[in-house]
Formats: structure tokens, sequence, C-alpha cells
């Protein structure tokens, strides 16, 4: 049978939740493959090499850059989890500013820590064969993702924008008629437009969609109201290594 | 066309009366109605749901409703979608699979469930619907999924009284008159009480026609119905250059305003789903955890996406200059070849609910060398 490990780095852990939330088809994944090791839901471990490996987090520590490698060296398939495993998440906004600094003024005694200056994806480690964006993952790609590779087909993961999705089921878009700030046009599907659907603009928790158009998303921002770096920040929130669009603000 | 001796006029009750009638003959009646902070075409039992009294303000990127001083229900222009949402679905199983002892069966699609009557659908519209059938129904191989819920369709459309900022459909000769393609045609009358004025177009909606409490339309309420339908032609605020487009396109293949375009595009696809012409979709295989379900969907999909022209290891559209090309040119020109038609029909919808606000008529003006 199909073994899956799940791992863990940097990260909240929401992730790994979305695959135990798959309450419905709990039991079908569980019929289908072996759960070898997964600590967020069970202490039983067995050991590797895995067909499936699951990787959630960010690489934050020099222990993770090396323990890293060690799981891709037991996984047939690397499939990385998220916004952390995808794009260094949210604690990816120390790369432009002082990790030390910072530390100081969090930690009482930094010294006892032991951090990198970045926090960087796992592709930028070691080769990922399948990435799930989004922040938490989408249940329905998750499941997706393990159903194709079971029968040994592509797994269906869009990268066009999100306004695909809203169109789809129906959303009325709040750029248009609301005049919301909305990052759905440079965000890459998949989520199925969730936050659209209640009336929010997208804040890009997918990460780029396929070529994104920074300047005219920058323009598009600005029409709603936002000032520059307030589109910055909205925009590196969920995208690290976004440059700053130049002479829009 | 809007002669006296075929117009009636009917009131609120008659309007009334024909949603009781569309009913009675198991219609599902999707009209406009107001929605999300729109004015957008939905499943409805009652003209009390009807969007009295309100307007839609429309420009490039936007769209806000606003409240009428009068009573008018159908004085509203390019809402979120079209009617091609419920005869061409954003998304449908075309079939299901089932691995059995015997080997595998197939199923699919469905056959709808419901029989639509369109009602307040406003001319640009209906003309929409002509393009649809021509590419989904007239072609060498029918699209079952459309085919089947277009077939017994009625519509009921609404003669444009009110063009929006954004509409152009009097160049595109696709309105605001309506001039065919419908079951029952309303012309909505304000000035000396709310009535609207009837026309049959087809058997089906005479015979409609014939169960409402109408009475014969005076000379002076069809002179009132054109009057209005002429002025609302004659204070279109936009229109696509003179001259034939397609030409036009094709003299400019590699004009630089392409990248011009280009550089304020999203390529995110809005423009060409609000289209109500827009047809393309991608298919997608689908299989269960058990690997002994699977399923083909096909959902809307857009050539401004990357993936929609990849071809053996890349795309032949990478760049937006190159997408935003190919939308334009079919719809405004290659379509003419393809179909013998326009693919556009001047709804406005995709300048309205483009996020960026990109305007057909002023791209097209740009490349015709007319003064923005």
């Amino acid at each position: 049978m199909t073994t899956l490990a799940v791992w863990k780095f940097a990260s909240c852990d929401g992730c790994q939740l979305s695959l135990l939330d798959c309450e419905d088809e709990l039991l079908a994944v569980a019929d289908r493959v072996r759960i070898a090791h997964f600590p967020e839901a069970t202490r039983a471990t067995e050991p590797g090499p895995y067909d499936i490996s699951l990787v959630e987090g960010s690489i934050t520590t020099p222990g993770d850059a090396r323990r890293i490698h060690e799981i891709r060296a037991m996984s047939r398939i690397l499939i990385t989890i998220g916004a952390c495993a995808t794009a260094g998440g949210v604690q990816a906004l120390r790369n432009s500013a002082d990790v030390a600094e910072y530390a100081s003024v969090v930690y009482a005694r930094p010294e006892y820590l032991d951090t990198l200056a970045t926090s960087t994806p796992i592709a930028a480690h070691v080769d990922v064969d399948y990435e799930l964006h989004g922040c938490p993952i989408d249940r329905g790609q998750l499941l997706e993702t393990i159903g194709a590779l079971l029968v040994g087909r592509k797994p269906d993961l869009p990268e066009h924008s999100v306004c695909f999705e809203c169109k789809r089921r129906n959303n009325v878009c709040v750029v248009v008629a609301y005049g919301e700030p909305c990052l759905g046009p440079v965000t890459r599907a998949g989520c199925g437009a969730i936050c659209p659907a209640f009336r929010r603009g997208c804040f890009g928790c997918f990460g780029p969609a396929e070529r994104p158009n920074d300047e005219a998303e920058a323009a598009l921002l600005e029409s709603t109201g936002m000032s520059g770096p307030d589109i910055e920040r909205m925009r590196r929130l969920f995208d690290p290594g976004t440059e700053p669009v130049g002479g829009t603000s | 066309m809007r002669t006296g001796d075929t117009a009636q006029l009917i009131d609120m009750t008659g309007l009334e009366a024909l949603f009781g009638a569309l009913h009675e003959r198991d219609y599902t009646i999707v009209g406009p109605t107001v929605r999300d902070g729109t004015v957008t075409m939905a499943e409805l039992e009652t003209a009390a749901e009807l969007p009295w009294g309100w307007a839609a303000d429309t420009g490039p990127g936007h769209y806000r409703l606003r409240r009428r001083d009068d009573d008018a229900g159908f004085a509203h222009c390019a809402g979120p979608q079209s009617v091609k949402t419920f005869l061409h679905p954003p998304r449908a199983r075309l079939w299901s699979a089932d691995r059995t002892p015997d080997g595998v069966t197939t199923t699919g699609p469905e056959p709808p469930t419901k029989r639509y009557a369109l009602v307040g659908v406003h001319p640009c519209d209906v003309a929409a619907l002509a393009v649809l059938d021509r590419v989904l129904a007239h072609g060498e191989h029918p699209d079952p999924v459309y085919t089947a819920r277009r077939d017994g369709t009625l519509v009921v459309t609404a003669e444009c009284t009110e063009p929006g900022e954004t509409c152009f459909c009097a160049s595109m000769g696709t309105g605001p008159a309506a001039t065919g393609g419908y079951d029952l045609a309303l012309t909505e009358l304000l000035d000396g009480g709310h009535r609207f004025l009837v026309r049959a177009g087809s058997p089906a909606g005479a015979d409609l026609l014939e169960r409402l409490p109408a009475r014969p339309a005076s000379p002076v309420d069809v002179a009132a119905a054109d009057t209005a339908v002429q002025q609302a032609a004659a204070t279109m605020p936009r229109r696509m250059p003179d001259g034939p487009l397609p030409e036009l396109i094709a003299a400019n293949r590699e004009s630089p305003h392409w990248a011009d375009v280009a550089s304020r595009c999203l390529t995110c696809g809005n423009c060409t789903m609000v289209c109500p012409t827009c047809f393309c979709v991608s298919t997608t295989d689908v299989t269960d955890l058990t690997g002994e379900h699977a399923e083909r969907w096909r959902q809307w999909d857009s050539c401004f996406s990357v993936d929609f022209s990849y071809v053996h290891g890349g795309p032949v559209r990478a760049s937006g200059a190159s997408r935003y090309r190919q939308w334009i040119s079919h719809k405004l020109g290659t379509w003419h070849e393809q179909f013998g038609m326009s693919g556009c029909v001047g709804c406005g919808r995709c300048i309205a609910w483009c996020p960026a606000g990109i305007d057909i008529t002023r791209e097209a003006a740009a490349l015709a060398g007319e003064p923005s």
C-alpha cells in the first residue's frame, strides 16, 4: 500500500489540520494509503522510505536546512503544502528586516536562539514534485492531488487568477461593484474564491498567479484608495519575494 | 415592426399574469433582480422581484447600483453575468464512469431539470443568444450541454430605453430595439402610467400574449415606445469605430498598441467570463480516492490564461499583449470568418467588469487612429 508521511517545519500546523479536516474522505484516504509518519495525528511512526511526503512549513533554522535533505532522500514524491512551505510564509517578512534586532526585542535571552536570517521555501533547498499553495491549503486540492497520484494521473492545479473562480461561482467582483482592494487578479486560483464570496477582497494567500502584472495591480489597488506603502505590505504578506513596484505611489 | 395592429398593452397586473402563465407552463423564470449590490439575472418567483426603481451606474471598471426617481424595472445595464450562465453553465459534468465487474459503465451528461423562461433580457443579450446558438448549436458538432438547455427556452426581451455609460449596442447593430430572437418583446413606458407595450415574436409568444389581460396599444403608446427606444440609441455614449472591424484588426496585427494595452491588462480573464458570447471551456478528468469512479468536467476557460494556449512544451501566447490581441482579434475580427457574424454585441460588460477599466471601444478606436 502507498505510504504517506507528513512533516512539519516553521508553520502553524493549519495545513496538516486540513488533512485531518477531510472527515468525510478520511476513511477513503486511510483505505488507500498507509499513514506511516504523521506526528500531528499519531505517535506511531514507521521508518522510511515513503511514497509520498507532505511537507508543511518553511526553513528557518540550520537544523531545518539539514533535516529537509534527509526527508527528500526518504521520499519518492515530495509535495509542499501551504504558503510557508511554498513561499516562506508570513515569517518570511523577516527576510527584509534584521533578525538579530527582532530577536533582541522579542526574547529575554536571544542567544538561546539558533535561527537563520531568512525564512525560505522548501523548493529553495531540495527538489519539490508538487506545490499546494494557500494559507491554509485547500482541502479539495489536497484530495485531488493524493487521488491523482494514486491512479497515476497529473493533478489539476491551475495557475490562472482567482478571478476565474469568482466568475465560475457567480461572485460579484468586489473591486468593480464595491471598491474593495483585491489581489484576486494576480493571485493563483485554487481556493474557490472564498474571500470574495463573502465580499472580502482576496489577500493573496495562494501567492502569485502565472505571470502577474504587478504594475497594473498596483494601479488597481491605488484606485481603491490604498497608499503605496500599504500596497507593498499587502503584496509582501504572502509573496515575500515581490519587488517594489516603481512609479505608482 | 412596432405596428399598432399587433402591439398590445399590459400593466403591472398583466406582468404578474405573465409570470403566472409561465409558471403554469412549468417554466423556471430567470430575470433581473437586485442581489449583492447589483442587478443580476437570477431565478424569480414573482414580478415583484424585478429591480423596480433601480438603475446601475457603470463606467470602465466601475459598477454601482443607484436608486431611481421612478419605478422603472428594466432600466439597468451590464450586470455582472448574462444568461450565458444558465444555458452554457460555468461547470458541467460531461460524463462519469464506474468500474464494474463487467468493465466500465459511463453515464451522462445529465439532462437539465429546468426549462427556462428568460424574462427582461435586453436586446444586446438576445443578440448574444443568437451568437451562442450559431457557435454551440448550429455548427457541425452541436454541444449537448447547451442545446439541452437552449431547446424550449422562452425569451421575453425588454427593449432598452436607458443605455448605460458602457453601452455601445447601437454601433454593433444589436439594440436598443428588439428586432428578433424573442418570443415576446416588452417596451416599458413610464409617462402617463406604468405600462408595457408587448409584441409577440413567435407562435409561443402569441399564445402567451392571448392569455394576458391586455388591450390593443394605441398609436400614442406605440409612438411613445418608438421614441423611447430611438432616444436610447441617440444618447448611447460609446460606439465602435466606423468601418469593417475585421479589416481594422487584421491591418493592425503588429501594432505597438497591443503592448500599450498589455501594460494595463491584468490578464485576469474577467472580460471573457462576463462576455455573453465567450464560450471557451477546458475539460478536466477527476478520479475519486478509490480509483473506481472517474468524471469528466468542463468549465469556462479563457484565452487570457497561459495554460489555455499550452501545446507541447509551452504556451503559444506567453505575453499579455498576445493574449489580449487574441481575444479582441477573435471577438471583433476572425469571428466573422468563422461564424459569419461579430462576436461582440456591445453590451459593455467587458468594460464595466474589467478591474483595470480597459475599454474595448477605446482600444479599437486607438487601432483605428481615432483621437481618444
